[in-house]
């Protein structure tokens, strides 16, 4: 037997290694080196929170009266971490993004940063933590109580009420020293999850200590437990589907909904990627806790007498069997179970009373009293202490009141139904846009009412708070009022017909409220960041131009977040705007991240108040909206989507009209070159068919006219040979297929040539030639059979058109670059200045082609022949004749046609004008 | 007395067929090579009819023919539209223009006479 005063001494001795562990975590945190707190195991082990009293010693109890079913309570969570993890993470993302401080802080921030949801979901959330402060409470009372029985005469020994209320008081202590230390800006405690998760291996440890006793050294081993399991048939073990099937999905709300669960799981995640590991490791810790509930139960029953209590095996059997040290463990592990969960639920509904009640109702007085000044952490902290204390004080209260009325794991599942309440406004607000504060207002008050009816209130006892006339006929003779047969619906268990009906009316109210009203801007754009928040990467831009002071602000900042830090995140605010000292400007965006980091610690319908309070509106603009609101953001996406598709459009229209354009243009050289050639071929073909014709008809002509008109017909063909040979020649030139030879020759020859080829034409005309021999000698490698073509038919037009009386011509080559330029400039008049651009045209004749002769081809052909060269043929003006200049590569380069070019040239065929 | 024709083409060889032709005919036949000033010729000798060739130096043979029908004097003066190009295009703008007749080169010496005689009369 373990004496009272030891036990006492290692609760205390206990607690205090507790205070050690948070109060080296802390120091190590503020220091930055708790690196290794962040490891993932440590998150898993914090959430064993879930594992109250109620599990450690209630499991048990729950397996002896009911069998298996208490494996529900494990199974929900369980389902959620393996298969519906990702709901998690969504929450811990957004509970990061936003910088939750609570599950009512979530909800008040997604539906508008309403501080009504706020306060609802506090009080709710209040009801629901209220009775299971008092359970653990009741079960650190009962288990004092085990020990405390054989204490010897003379020991005065606490009762129980006292013993709770040094707990109590115990309790509240620790919680004010770790919860509320400081005001932090991530309402993260390090030093308490460390104890929790020390305390998380204690329980795990005490309870697979009290099972290996029980399966190894009272019993006979596993293959005796399970005979024994067996061999103790109970009716009541039965497993029932509809009971199992509500109790796996309560479960699985609550690991989603209770606050302590959302305080561990969300606001307390360091690193979202600790989830991933907690989705496997929690399962398996849940399983180790529950692996020897039922060995534990079976042996229980079978070796304590009867009557005793099963919620007490855990303790009573190792005492039984005079296993002091064990017992203590046990102790110690229920002991921690229960400290833990109201350490965590009452900072996690200190937070949400402190930022949605007390600290509303303080900055609406400090109003009153015209603005309040002071450091508004004390003001915050207090309330947090203040609200501590009220919570453990109603936890005690609610002991005292109910106390050892009914079993532990009622009260467990009562709350249950009761946080399950929060399910419809928060997973709809994180996955349904059109979710509104209405509907969320309406859902929650509902199924609150319905919670508060059916199974909150009679769970005090028949008659005690719901007279019993009204629990058996209904409120005024109603029946189907009942609070256990809503609507006529009896027989049903209360607990299932409590969950069933409150989530019924909640999840309706919760939908149509949402459908018949219409979200506030502010609202939008919230539901906007909490559904869509792994898309969304910045914030909101929920301040529009705002007239806000800095100055007022980092005031505010000061009060909320301490001197020290407001202004060192003023003054990296104005850095990031490029400013000195510390007052950035108040864009839309700074006081945006202002109003998160204060939200941080005062939530976020406080902060949003607070932050209106200076910059005087909150007002979302519609361009703020636009950019935000999904929807919108759709449309912007579609619409933009759109105009890319239709500028696409625009381009290939514009495209097809340029190509358009270039065929038609194309069709029209093609129309005028046939044209051209038509009227090229017709003309001398007339003047052939109609002296043909007069030889033919016409009887009697004079030698001499037979002889002339012969003439002209001869004349005649052979222009038109010549004709056809330019254009043969010209479409094998522009096609680029045209096979050059280069050798090795010298200009001066080269214009010998052409001078004597082209004394043909005109060869009436007197013609001056000024040539320069020493600049003319010049060697190149090129065609110079071609070359000598083109100055032939530059020689030729000379002799042809020019017009002076004593025509000149002179002949100028240079070398420039390794290029050969040679002018050719007569004394002419030259070509007018607005036809220069057409001469290198086919069909370009400018004087009437009686003195031409030719078709108007050769300048178009000497173009081509330079282009392939390598060179060109330019009109020079202002020469005081005609001139031209030709310039050539004294090397010719290597023919590769380009291929492009080639098919380019065989697109546009011989018909192309360039 | 003979008919006066006035031949406005500027190819010197064409020229000399129809004078030939026409001269044998009986046809008095002046001639002008340019279009420019092709209006003020006309009304100057104020021939009984015209042949008017499209591609001419200066000016076209359409802008000549709008010319003369634009004027009272010459609105009926009988004009043979003689065109080296042969597309029907052609011959639509000389049917707007105004031509009496539109004949395409190369023609046959006999049809050129048959249709002069006939614009002109007996």
């Amino acid at each position: 037997m373990v004496p009272f005063n030891v036990l006492v001494l290692a609760c205390l001795a206990y607690v205090a290694f507790l205070f050690l562990v948070a109060f080296a975590v802390e120091r190590a945190a503020a220091q930055g080196r708790a690196r290794w707190l962040r490891a993932p195991l440590v998150y898993t082990l914090s959430l064993s929170v879930y594992c109250t009293a109620w599990t450690f010693y209630g499991a048990v109890g729950y397996a002896a009266r009911s069998g298996l079913e208490f494996a529900t309570i494990y199974l929900g969570p369980t389902l959620i971490f393996v298969g519906w993890w990702w709901i998690l993470r969504k929450l811990v993302r957004i509970g990061r993004a936003q910088r939750v401080t609570s599950i009512a802080d979530l909800i008040s921030a997604r539906y508008g940063k309403s501080n009504m949801l706020g306060v609802i979901v506090t009080i709710l959330a209040l009801c629901a933590t209220t009775p299971y402060i008092a359970l653990q409470l009741q079960s650190i009372a009962l288990s004092f109580g085990v020990f405390t029985a054989g204490t010897p005469a003379g020991w005065t020994v606490p009762d129980a009420d006292t013993t709770a209320l040094w707990v109590a008081v115990g309790l509240a202590l620790f919680t004010i020293l770790f919860g509320t230390r400081h005001l932090d800006a991530n309402e993260q405690h390090p030093g308490v999850v460390t104890a929790i998760a020390v305390e998380a291996v204690v329980k795990l440890v005490a309870l697979l200590a009290v099972g290996v006793f029980v399966v190894w050294a009272v019993a006979g081993g596993p293959g005796d437990i399970i005979a024994r399991i067996e061999a103790a048939p109970r009716p009541e073990w039965a497993i029932e589907p509809g009971r199992w099937a509500g109790l796996t999905f309560l479960a699985a709300v609550a690991i989603i909904c209770l606050p302590r669960m959302f305080q561990v799981t969300v606001v307390e995640n360091v690193d979202e990627r600790h989830l991933a590991t907690a989705s496997w490791a929690f399962p398996l810790y849940l399983f180790l806790m529950s692996l020897f509930v039922m060995p534990i139960a079976v042996v229980g029953l079978e070796v304590m007498p009867e009557g005793s209590n099963p919620d007490l095996f855990v303790l009573t059997l190792p005492l039984a069997f005079d296993q002091g040290a064990l017992a203590m463990l046990a102790f110690l592990g229920g002991f921690s179970a229960a400290t833990s969960m109201v350490i965590i639920a009452a900072i996690a509904l200190a937070t949400m009373l402190s930022n949605h009640i007390v600290m509303p109702l303080w900055l609406a007085l400090a109003r009153r009293r015209g603005g309040g000044s002071g450091d508004m952490r004390h003001v915050v902290l207090r309330a947090r202490r203040l609200s501590i204390i009220v919570m453990i004080v109603l936890g005690y209260i609610y002991y005292s009141f109910t106390g050892g009325t009914a079993a532990l794991a009622a009260i467990g599942l009562i709350a249950f139904v009761g946080v399950a309440q929060f399910l419809p406004a928060l997973i709809g607000g994180i996955f349904w846009r059109a979710a509104t504060r209405v509907g969320a207002a309406a859902g929650l008050g509902l199924g609150f009412a319905i919670w508060l009816y059916a199974l909150f209130l009679p769970s005090f006892g028949a008659g005690v708070m719901i007279p019993d006339a009204v629990m058996t006929q209904g409120p005024f003779g109603i029946g189907w009022l009942r609070p256990q047969a809503l609507f006529g619906v009896e027989g049903m268990d209360p607990l299932l017909h409590a969950l069933f009906w409150s989530l019924v009316f909640n999840t309706s109210a919760f939908l149509i409220g949402s459908l018949v009203s219409f979200p506030t801007p502010v609202e939008r754009v919230q539901g906007a960041q909490f559904v869509n928040v792994f898309d969304m990467s910045g914030g909101t831009q929920g301040w529009g131009r705002s007239v806000g002071e800095a100055e007022d602000l980092l005031v505010t900042a000061q009060r909320v977040l301490g001197a020290e830090a407001a202004q060192s995140f003023f003054q990296q605010a104005a850095a990031d705007q490029g400013k000195d000292g510390f007052l950035p400007d108040t864009t839309p965006d700074f006081i945006e991240r202002l109003e998160r980091r204060l939200a941080g610690s005062v939530g976020a319908a406080t902060a949003h108040a607070m932050v209106a309070q200076i910059v005087g509106s909150s007002v979302v603009t519609t361009e703020d909206l636009m950019a935000v609101a999904d929807e919108t953001a759709q449309i912007m996406e579609y619409s933009s989507q759109l105009e890319a598709k239709s500028e696409e459009l625009a381009r290939t229209a514009r495209q097809l009209r340029e190509v358009n354009h270039k065929l038609t243009e194309l069709s029209e050289q093609k129309d005028a070159f046939l044209s051209q050639i038509s009227h090229e071929l017709r003309t001398p073909m007339t003047s052939i068919r109609a002296f043909s014709e007069i030889l033919r008809d016409a009887g009697g002509l004079p030698a001499e006219d037979q002889h002339k008109y012969a003439t002209i017909i001869h004349d005649e063909t052979i222009r038109l040979t010549r004709l056809l040979d330019d254009l043969l020649d010209l479409s094998v030139l522009e096609s680029g297929r045209v096979r050059l030879q280069a050798e090795e020759d010298n200009l001066s020859r080269l214009i010998e040539r052409a001078l004597g080829a082209a004394n043909s034409t005109a060869p009436e005309r007197d013609f001056v030639i000024h040539r320069d021999p020493p600049e003319e000698d010049i060697a190149l490698h090129t065609d110079s059979g071609r070359l000598t073509q083109v100055f032939i038919n530059i020689i030729a037009n000379a002799r042809k058109y020019c017009d002076a009386a004593e025509p000149e011509l002179w002949i100028k080559p240079r070398v420039r670059d390794g290029r050969v330029e040679v002018d050719f400039v007569d004394n002419g008049t030259g070509i007018p200045q607005k036809q220069e651009s057409l001469i290198f045209e086919k069909f370009s004749r400018l004087t009437d082609q009686a003195r031409a002769g030719g078709a108007g081809l050769g300048l178009a052909i000497c173009r081509e022949i330079m282009l392939n060269l390598g060179g060109d043929i330019a009109y020079l003006p202002g020469q005081g004749g005609a001139a031209f200049r030709v310039s050539f590569p004294r090397e010719m380069p290597a023919q590769t046609p380009d291929s492009d070019d080639v098919e380019a040239q065989e697109a546009t065929g011989a018909v192309s004008a360039s | 007395m003979s008919k006066h024709a006035l031949l406005i083409e500027d190819e010197p060889n064409i020229i000399e067929a129809i004078r030939f032709i026409l001269s044998r005919d009986g046809w008095r036949v002046s001639t002008h090579d340019t279009g420019a000033d092709a209006a003020e010729v006309i009304a100057r000798t104020d021939p009984d009819i015209v042949i008017l060739d499209v591609m001419l130096p200066g000016r076209s043979g359409y802008e000549i023919l709008d010319e003369l029908r634009a004027d009272a004097a010459t609105r009926d003066l009988p004009v043979l539209m003689l065109t080296a190009k042969g597309q029907e295009r052609d011959r639509r703008l000389a049917e707007r223009a105004g031509a009496s007749r539109f004949m395409t080169k190369p023609f046959s010496n006999s049809e050129v006479l048959a249709a002069m005689r006939e614009m002109v009369g007996p």
